[in-house]
């Protein structure tokens, strides 16, 4: 094993593996970008010369504005709502002592396991039940159920990387516990919050199958994708609104972990060790 | 009890968690200005008692006044202390200066003013032009000196400190005791500090409540607790102490006539101690008030013979342990080596005779076990 560090040690095998593993798992998307630059309603090689005209048709098209205008406006109240409640429950699971602590954050956590189809029939069987007319808030219910696992468990290491004694000095400076909120639990847990503002909203972007059974006549984006399907005239137009969205994706992911790992970056230059 | 010039009072608390009962019924008084000291092993109940004058702990019975007000009702955000935390809770978001100046917020102070405070504050702990560090870029003792500011900078009526040195290095520790001696004095404030470490209760204190299973075991100067410890416990827990099985022949003008394993008939003051004849008591000594000899001395003092059975070399003193006849335990003596050559291997086996002052002596109950 020649020099350089026992543990640190190149495995040729492992990398070419690495490599593949990559580029089959990304190879179908790449599809989608360059078939949407394709002069031809049909996806197949060779491919007929470029064009930008699918992007320009996109532009025109009222009805894709209003559902992309109907996720974002269900991503942003989702995230918001479900982040706020994230932070609510990290900070009682890591401050307080709550007898059966474990079940009920296995409870809390479990529609990251319970298929979404399952939440989806149970609250479309519910709210029918109840009356009440399925909307862009029946969407927005369903997507915050999907939603607030996800930022428990984006802020949970968050709250329990926090120092309690920071809190007590706070409080022995002076500060209420309101204060003491904004002026230390606050910035100190700032990044995990917007990590998981982030994460819920493309989840809630992204969210189909609860969609499909809670939306009404108002329609998110991934459902009027769906329906445009059955028109391979649209095919093309669907193209370039998934490149669209696959590149905000990408970025928005990106910044996601970035923040996450500043923070925790920072957290670890604090510690004197 | 209680004394007019009290600052500190707390009357009968105590603190219970579930059925666990962390402290007794404790009561003490610390005056205005006093360095004051919590000793005891982890698990003792100082720490507890610290969090109950600031605030952090609940007390389940009795009452802490500061300055004469009832503290049970106030919270810690509202009490008239403030603290130095063990690890120190330097707010890693904020630099050095906006740590110090955390305090000011609700005082409403224009900006130049609070400014003006926290360099003073930083002078005064010798961190002057360190506000904008970041606090990582700090050391340990820097962290100790930022959180130290922080507390005196809303100036308290009374600091807290939890073990402040304990996470120091020897020298630095040594420094700082210094420094918190020099800040106390120049202040004026009531300190009352947490530590585990006797040493640094003697060297800083003007008084130190000895803690042991949640309860006082005594309140005094260093000096008194070190040459008059009133329990086995408290002359065991501070400094070396060699104690010696004694039984009581009888008393007489407030004086105990004493047979001591190992130095025979004594007469010690009984120190208004009750004692029968024939009971068993205790007679502790000091290893460094026990005086080695090669020959029988000549004075009047009684003598008497041992033999060495280790000798350790510490530098500037030497530690011996001499074995007397009809004791169990070896007898440890302290010798500065400036007094007498120093000690050498060779001198194990060899036979000493061992004399004492007679205020060296110490009459201590046997603990009741």
């Amino acid at each position: 094993m020649k020099s350089g560090t026992y543990i640190k040690r190149p495995n040729r095998a492992l990398q070419i593996y690495a490599c593949v593993f990559l580029f089959v798992l990304y190879l179908p998307v790449l599809f989608i970008p360059l078939f949407s630059f394709n002069d031809s309603i049909y996806v197949r090689f060779p491919m007929q010369g470029l064009t930008t005209r699918w992007y320009v048709d996109l532009w025109s098209r009222d009805t894709v504005w209003a559902a992309l205008g109907n996720s974002v406006t269900v991503g942003i109240w989702v995230s918001v709502i479900s982040t706020g409640l994230g932070v609510v429950a990290a900070r009682a699971i890591t401050r307080y002592r709550i007898p059966g602590q474990s079940a009920i954050l296995t409870f809390a956590l479990l529609p990251l396991i319970v298929p979404g189809i399952i939440f989806g029939v149970a609250l479309l069987v519910l709210l029918s039940r109840l009356g009440i007319p399925l909307s862009l808030y029946t969407v927005g219910l369903g997507h915050l159920i999907i939603c607030l696992p996800f930022a428990i468990a984006t802020l949970l290491p968050r709250f329990e990387g926090f120092e309690r004694s920071l809190d007590e000095a706070s409080a022995d400076l002076g500060e209420n516990g309101w204060w003491t909120f904004w002026r230390v639990t606050f910035p100190m847990v700032a990044p995990g919050i917007l990590a998981s503002l982030l994460l819920t909203f493309t989840i809630s972007f992204d969210e189909f199958i609860m969609t499909f059974f809670l939306s009404g006549t108002d329609t998110t984006l991934p459902i009027y994708i769906w329906s445009q399907l059955r028109f391979p005239q649209q095919f093309p137009v669907v193209l370039a609104m998934s490149s669209v969205i696959l590149a905000l994706s990408f970025v928005m992911v990106f910044v996601a972990l970035w923040i996450g790992r500043m923070g925790v970056a920072r957290e670890y230059a604090d510690d004197p060790q | 009890m209680k004394s007019p010039d009290a600052f500190i009072s707390i009357r009968d608390v105590g603190k219970s968690y579930g059925t666990f009962r962390a402290i007794e019924s404790v009561s003490l008084d610390i005056a205005h200005g006093e360095f004051f000291s919590l000793l005891g092993a982890s698990g003792s109940g100082k720490t507890t008692l610290l969090r109950m004058l600031a605030g952090f702990e609940g007390v389940t019975s009795g009452e802490i006044f500061i300055d004469g007000a009832p503290m049970s009702d106030v919270p810690p955000h509202k009490r008239p202390v403030n603290m130095v935390f063990q690890n120190y809770a330097i707010f890693p978001h904020l630099n050095v200066a906006q740590n110090v100046g955390y305090g000011l917020r609700r005082l409403k102070l224009p900006r130049a003013r609070q400014n003006e405070m926290v360099d003073e504050m930083l002078d005064l702990v010798q961190l002057g032009g360190y506000g904008a560090r970041r606090a990582h870029e700090l050391s340990g003792g820097q962290r100790q000196r930022i959180a130290l500011a922080r507390a005196l900078i809303l100036k308290p009526k009374v600091l807290l400190l939890d073990e402040p040195l304990g996470a120091l290095d020897k020298q630095l520790r040594e420094q700082m005791q210094v420094e918190l001696r020099r800040l106390q004095r120049a202040i004026g404030i009531t300190f009352v500090f947490v530590t585990h470490d006797q040493e640094e209760a003697l060297t800083l204190s003007d008084r130190i409540a000895v803690m042991d299973g949640g309860a006082i075991l005594q309140v005094d100067s260093p000096a008194a607790l070190y040459e008059r410890p009133r329990t086995r416990d408290v002359a065991g827990f501070i400094g070396n102490m060699n104690f010696l099985d004694a039984r009581v022949k009888g008393m007489a003008h407030g004086y105990a006539s004493l047979e001591v394993d190992g130095l025979g008939a004594l007469n010690l003051p009984a120190e208004g101690k009750q004692l029968v004849e024939g009971a068993r008591v205790c007679v502790a000594i000091r290893p460094e008030k026990l005086v080695l000899h090669d020959s029988l001395p000549g004075g009047p003092e009684k003598a008497v013979q041992g033999m060495i059975e280790l000798v350790t070399y510490l530098g500037e003193r030497s530690h011996y342990h001499v074995r007397l006849p009809g004791c169990a335990a070896p007898l440890a003596i302290s010798f500065q080596n400036s007094r007498i050559k120093p000690a050498h291997p060779a001198q194990e086996g060899r036979t000493v005779w061992i004399t004492w002052t007679p205020d060296a002596l110490i009459l201590l109950e046997r603990a009741q076990k």
